[in-house]
């Protein structure tokens, strides 16, 4: 069993993935993984399916619980935290704590069909960060019209095409002010015509913004132009990374090569 | 024995119906209302951590659904006392209609519950909502449009039970019904109005329901199918 420190030092990456293992009964998901985010980067994680790269948002976002191993955010345990000297299993206070940093968009955008866009904004805010309606209402009109949404703010979902959905669960994320973004499959449930202006509202995030973001997706295109960093995930693993033009341009890993000739074969 | 219908005698009952109708009202309402919440209590108490609470909280409103109401109303009544426990006959029959409704209600809440999305609850794990505002403010608002049919259903149900209430002497329609035709020996006009009055109660009762049912998918802006 490998010593986890129980915190990270100053300056250290934003998320960090210490040897952290995911296992579904006798199946591993994900096997040993060590992944570091630093501030400000855009991490993308590319693969085949089944290579357990939803898994590693899922576990972030503490939506499964790890198997062995720790994850770090801003140098805190998230999973485990400390007692008298040593990491011991987080309990639910902990936990929320640390995933408080966090934010996360679905694939399937789950916004609150008996909310209004703006309505599912101001959630988050007055529920969890105790704002006042009217700072929560200014906040998430804000973000609205970040998104260019801002004359759908009192529509609800049902009423909004799926592009508009996602832009909405986007303003929803980050409302919380997350430290970390994360990006689930979010333009794969969407009809082609409407994907670009999600991706567009990501680029800015990234270039005006600075979020750290961590995506997974497989739109190859927008993971080689939006990327500061692309990880090629296999077995549960992460076969190889590097930055976009040399993953996609000068793939070291046979693996890597295969995935990519079949995707773009397919495109 | 000939058939005949006596307008006078019913002219002469119908006070006393009409009146043992509030009783009946009174009962289905007040029973309901212990069902709806302590039906809410059983369902949220199957979901916590707890396995020893979900398993025991399961098999009594397992129990309590497979044995007869009127028994359960006998229990209360004639067998709580021996325990010490007195109980008049409104008390025992609130607890038992209710108790009885409740398991059935926590079933009819628990499909509204498991009928809300899993992406529903992720969103609320990501928002880092509270377990509390995660039911109350998401998954029950959301469960209520599915539940609301089976809730409709068992409430004219419960109207309907009501009559078991006569066997411990509570003064509803069927008991006032029963007095009445052993006084006078004439049964068919006061079974007959008591028919007709539970008509006039759970048609209209049924029909409101299903405006309701609208009016909520309405309020909570998911008129259209997700």
């Amino acid at each position: 069993m490998k010593n986890h420190p129980l915190k990270l030092e100053k300056g250290c990456p934003i998320v960090r993935f210490d040897s952290v293992t995911k296992r579904f009964g006798s199946l591993t998901v994900i096997d040993g993984l060590d992944l570091e985010v630093a501030e400000g980067e855009m991490v993308t994680i590319i693969g085949p399916s089944g290579s357990g790269k939803t898994t590693v948002l899922r576990l972030l976002m503490t939506l499964e619980s790890i198997t062995g191993g720790v994850i770090y955010v801003e140098g805190e345990p998230l999973n485990m935290m400390e007692r008298e000297g040593k990491l011991v299993p987080a309990g639910q206070r902990h936990i929320r704590k640390v995933r408080g940093k966090i934010g996360m968009v679905f694939q399937h955008f789950n916004l609150f069909p008996h909310m209004t866009a703006l309505e599912n904004c101001m959630e988050g805010p007055v529920q969890v960060l105790g704002l006042t309606r009217e700072e929560a209402r200014q906040r998430g009109a804000e973000l609205l019209d970040m998104v260019g949404l801002a004359d759908k703010k009192d529509q609800h979902p049902a009423r909004l095409s799926g592009g508009q959905q996602q832009r909405v669960a986007i303003a929803r994320a980050l409302a919380m002010r997350p430290r970390v973004l994360l990006l689930d499959e979010v333009t794969s449930a969407l009809d082609p015509e409407v994907i670009g202006e999600v991706t567009a509202v990501i680029r800015r995030l990234s270039t005006e913004h600075n979020l750290t973001m961590l995506m997974v997706t497989h739109q190859m295109g927008f993971a080689r132009e939006i990327s500061d960093r692309v990880c090629f995930f296999y077995g549960g693993r992460i076969a190889e990374q590097g930055p976009p033009k040399q993953l996609f341009g000068n793939p070291k890993n046979e693996r890597t090569r295969q995935f990519l000739s079949a995707v773009l074969e397919a495109n | 024995m000939t058939f005949s219908w006596h307008w006078n005698f019913v002219w002469e009952i119908l006070p006393l119906l009409l009146r043992a109708t509030l009783n009946t009202i009174i009962a289905s309402v007040l029973g309901y209302a212990i069902a709806m919440v302590l039906g809410l209590v059983l369902a949220l108490a199957q979901r916590t951590p707890w396995r020893v609470l979900t398993w025991a909280v399961r098999e009594a409103v397992e129990f309590i659904r497979s044995t007869p109401l009127v028994l359960q109303i006998f229990f209360v009544f004639y067998v709580f006392p021996q325990f010490g426990i007195r109980l008049s006959p409104w008390t025992s029959g609130m607890i038992a209609i209710g108790l009885h409704y409740a398991s059935y209600l926590s079933e009819v809440y628990r499909a509204g519950i498991e009928g809300v999305p899993r992406g529903q609850w992720e969103a609320c794990v990501a928002l880092n909502l509270s377990t509390r505002r995660t039911y109350f403010g998401i998954v029950i608002p959301q469960a209520l449009p599915i539940a609301l049919p089976g809730m409709g259903n068992y409430l004219v149900g419960i109207l309907k039970d009501t009559p078991m209430l006569s066997v411990i002497g509570v003064a509803e329609l069927m008991h006032t019904a029963n007095a009445i035709g052993s006084e006078h020996y004439r049964y068919l006009e006061p079974y007959t109005l008591v028919g007709l009055i539970f008509l006039a109660l759970s048609l209209p009762t049924a029909h409101l329901i299903r405006m309701f049912e609208v009016w909520v998918r309405r309020a909570l802006g998911m008129e259209k199918a997700r």
